[in-house]
């Protein structure tokens, strides 16, 4: 044993399976944060071997750990490098758990179209929301990069979601936001569908200008408002 | 009443550090003796919404010291940030969305665009600052994997050189090789950096006439 201070304080490798539940979903959010992609991997097996559902890991060990990193992102602690490596080591979690999500036959609690407007080709942000609603039980259906009102149009007639979600990080593409929407309004249909707004340049002032009914500051809070929102939208309605 | 050599009133421009060597150069080679310059750090780029704040900051603490300030920034992304802010001290910015169409010219950017979407550009700041800028900022250095996270949409480099120089040109070449990506170099000179800014000065160069004497630099 070191009789050096310096060498007391180093960090002892924490070994995943000797951890309570409590500890490891801990720990998981601490490697979630760190970008620990093998370490997320095995968390998930070993909560999985301990007889946890797939929706229980995902919800309290990868989302959870997940909106620590959207908070800390908001406020300036993490910047988009740690939240893409967060991502890619949700993603070995996720990979985990997909299969046995489908297997389950749970239900997605809502479906949502996501596309980066025309003229933008910067998908990061929407990547991320696309990770993190998939992450709270939504089913998504990504359209990728520079979509016109055409393409919008064509998903939400074929997917009938509940959400339709538009990204753009240009202050030269974001106005292309209240094309779409004006159109949604010219066909009558903008009342069909909640409309997310989000990306780097945007703000809330922004979003209710366009006519959208929420702007998502990051994915995090794009995956604690939207079961919210479509909860409270199929109350509404019934 | 100020001496015709020697002007105490003077022209501030508050400029993004990415933009400072041009300027500095365009100052001396149209001899903007009357022109001085204060830059704020270009890292802000990955941060724009701060850059209002920081804007504010410097034209408060220069605004009574000076006849006439000008902001060195586009639209930067701030989405009208800045537009908002120099609207409350009736000044005036670079024209466009960013530095890029300012170099290019509006027009050419849009036609650059137009051509491929997926464009990313280089100025002479940002091909001398490359590693720090865009592949440490991102990331890259330490964790390659991020690359295509980023980049995975690009499909050419443009190069928008302010000056011909050889070593330049190559570290480009470099640059976009580093990305995977297709290199194209187009020399425009200091486009509407320069313009925008003799417009600025134009009422003093028609005051001291021995101080506007144009850059022949202009290809754009």
């Amino acid at each position: 044993m070191s009789d050096t201070p310096e060498e007391e304080y180093d960090d002892e490798e924490v070994v995943l399976s000797e951890l309570s539940d409590k500890e490891l979903v801990e720990q998981m959010h601490d490697d979630l944060y760190d970008g620990l992609k093998e370490d997320i991997a095995e968390g998930t097996s070993i909560l999985l071997a301990r007889g946890w559902a797939a929706d229980a890991v995902l919800n309290e060990a990868l989302v959870g750990g997940m909106q620590v990193v959207g908070v800390d992102f908001r406020d300036g602690i993490l910047f988009v490098p740690e939240v893409l490596l967060a991502a890619n080591a949700m993603k070995g979690g996720m990979s985990i758990l997909k299969p046995l999500l489908s297997e389950s036959g749970i239900k997605p609690i809502g479906k949502m179209v996501i596309g980066t407007v025309k003229g933008d080709i910067h998908d990061i942000g929407k990547n991320l929301v696309t990770m993190m609603m998939e992450g709270t039980g939504f089913e998504v259906i990504d359209l990728g990069i520079n979509q016109s009102v055409e393409d919008y149009f064509k998903a939400l007639e074929e997917h009938q979601p509940d959400i339709l979600g538009m990204s753009a990080l240009l202050t030269t593409t974001m106005p292309y936001m209240k094309v779409v929407i004006d159109e949604m309004v010219n066909q009558s249909i903008r009342d069909d569908y909640l409309v997310f707004v989000g990306g780097a340049p945007l703000n809330e002032e922004f979003a209710q200008a366009v006519g959208a009914d929420v702007y998502c500051r990051d994915a995090a809070q794009s995956a604690e408002l939207g079961p919210i929102m479509v909860h409270n939208r199929r109350g509404s309605r019934a | 009443m100020h001496s015709l050599h020697e002007p105490k009133a003077r022209v501030l421009i508050i400029a993004c550090g990415a933009l400072a060597k041009e300027i500095v150069a365009l100052k001396n080679l149209n001899e903007w003796h009357h022109l001085d310059i204060q830059c704020i750090d270009a890292k802000l780029h990955h941060r724009p919404a701060l850059i209002p704040a920081r804007l504010k900051e410097q034209i408060e603490r220069y605004r009574d010291q000076y006849e006439k300030i000008f902001v060195g920034y586009a639209d930067c992304g701030t989405a009208g940030g800045i537009d908002r802010l120099i609207e409350e001290y009736g000044i005036e910015r670079l024209p466009g969305a960013d530095c890029f169409a300012c170099f290019a010219g509006l027009d050419n950017f849009k036609a650059l665009n137009d051509e491929e979407l997926g464009t990313f550009y280089l100025t002479d700041f940002l091909v001398r600052q490359f590693d720090f800028m865009v592949i440490q900022m991102l990331g890259i250095d330490k964790h390659p994997e991020l690359r295509d996270d980023y980049f995975g949409n690009y499909k050419r480099v443009v190069y928008l050189s302010q000056i011909e120089d050889e070593k330049l040109l190559n570290a480009a070449k470099v640059a976009a090789e580093r990305l995977s990506l297709p290199f194209v170099h187009l020399h425009c000179g200091y486009g509407e950096v320069e313009r925008a800014l003799s417009a600025q000065l134009v009422q003093r160069i028609s005051v001291y006439p021995n101080h506007g004497k144009k850059s022949s630099h202009i290809l754009a």
